[in-house]
């Protein structure tokens, strides 16, 4: 027995910081072995600025107008559609119980989850964005903040989302209520991005958008973790 | 006999506008091997899965080594290895991807003592092919490669040998038995009947009113 129980809240001291890079580095083999269903988010994406010109007016003065705003809502929606399977797969093979036990706390491997869901989404649908300004013909001035305010916007996004997610993986049907759920805390950073693209076409300064967006990845990052780890533990208690 | 490790005093838990236990009250000293019998659905998952701290659908008390569980759950989680309904392998992962995740979670894991823990639960040459390749027994041999690898003094195993063959059953039991010897406990279910000695049983059955 003393063998068994001696120095284990040392050793789980030690380790912890490898924790995070355990798990990151996890959830991104699983991402890319999967990487077929991360596609689709990228090619909604795709379909939206393919297709509203087609259905609205390809008329480059009125398109350019609509673009920030597009782009941005097209985005969330992207964002929104792979939220509802992030911690679907864990619930269904028992993976989800053990990091629930694990003595590690729970929000680093909770962090790591969202930071590869955003590598693998968030992240491509920044670099993409360029593509789908100019096929929107957005002023190339705008391009620097369409850019900047989705670096900092899409995180947010999968952080409010992965809350969303972690609340309904307990239930059959989740996908429907997870869009209820987070839609209205999504507002703020559509309202703010596509801002701040708006105020980078027309020259206005970017700093006041950033700043905000910035501001709102810095509480989702530190409190979106509790939140998606205490949820998680409700779903799974259920 | 010595302290308990785990005890659980009254414990209620209802699920359906059914009760599956009412005050359900035993101990588990270290060296102990519990097994918890009954039919499908007399309760042995839910029992385990409140014993693990996965459910909080419960009333009643637990202890760990005469503490209240809620107040020492990061002990209690360090202490615990748990073998769940499903196995919480990745099907995607191979083995050894699966195994080390594992010890990432667990410090108190060696994961240099993997490749042997996966030749000991007979997957030499499997370390390297995605789960999704093997067959279910083998999937299953995966998380029961834990065991080997553990030095938590409480296992909780829910039907840890289904279809896993005869030989392995037998390891396994063995396993089990040298845990308890070191002065680990096992709590268990499982529908094989089991050779081994010195096996308590508690029947939720009659409890469930499922009989």
């Amino acid at each position: 027995m003393s063998e068994m129980a001696t120095n284990k809240p040392a050793a789980a001291l030690e380790r912890r910081p490898g924790t995070f890079r355990a798990a990151l580095k996890r959830d991104l083999l699983l991402a890319f072995r999967n990487r077929r269903d991360l596609v689709n988010p990228l090619v909604f994406f795709l379909m939206v600025a393919t297709l509203f010109p087609l259905g609205v007016s390809p008329e480059p003065a009125f398109l350019a107008e609509l673009a920030p705003g597009l782009v941005w809502v097209a985005a969330l929606l992207a964002t929104l559609l792979s939220m509802d399977s992030l911690f679907r797969a864990d619930f269904e093979d028992g993976t989800l119980e053990q990091a629930l036990l694990s003595p590690q706390p729970l929000m680093l491997v909770v962090l790591a989850r969202v930071t590869a869901h955003w590598v693998m989404t968030g992240l491509p649908l920044t670099l993409m964005a360029p593509l789908l300004g100019l096929m929107l013909f957005l002023p190339a001035e705008g391009m620097p903040g369409l850019m900047l305010s989705l670096l900092l916007g899409t995180p947010t996004l999968s952080l409010i989302g992965a809350i969303g997610a972690a609340l309904t993986v307990g239930l059959r049907k989740g996908g429907m209520l997870i869009s209820l759920l987070v839609l209205p805390l999504y507002i703020p950073v559509l309202i703010f991005g596509s801002g701040a693209v708006q105020a980078a076409v027309t020259g206005l300064p970017l700093a006041g958008y950033l700043a905000l967006l910035g501001a709102m990845l810095a509480l989702g990052l530190v409190l979106a973790p509790l939140a998606i780890a205490a949820a998680l533990r409700i779903s799974v208690s259920g | 006999m010595g302290e308990a490790l785990l005890k659980v005093e009254k414990l209620f838990c209802e699920r359906d506008d059914r009760i599956l236990f009412d005050g359900l009250s035993f101990e588990v000293h270290a060296g102990e091997v519990l097994q918890i019998e009954g039919q499908n659905g007399s309760g042995k998952t839910t029992l385990l899965r409140i014993l693990s701290g996965l459910s909080r659908n419960f009333d009643g008390e637990i202890y760990w080594r005469g503490e209240s569980l809620a107040g020492v759950m990061h002990d209690y989680r360090a202490s615990l290895l748990y073998f769940g309904h499903q196995p919480g392998v990745k099907a995607t992962l191979t083995p050894e991807e699966n195994l080390n995740w594992y010890a990432a979670l667990h410090p108190d894991i060696d994961a240099a003592g993997i490749g042997e823990a996966l030749e000991r639960v007979g997957l030499a040459g499997y370390e390297d092919v995605p789960c999704h390749n093997l067959s279910a027994g083998q999937h299953r041999r995966v998380s029961l490669a834990r065991l080997y690898l553990s030095r938590a003094p409480l296992w909780i195993l829910d039907e840890p040998f289904t279809a896993i063959d005869k030989k392995g059953v037998a390891e396994k039991e063995q396993l089990i038995l040298s845990h308890a010897a070191r002065g680990g406990a096992a709590i268990l279910t499982t529908h094989h009947e089991l050779t081994m000695t010195g096996l308590r049983r508690i029947n939720l059955d009659h409890r469930a009113g499922t009989s």
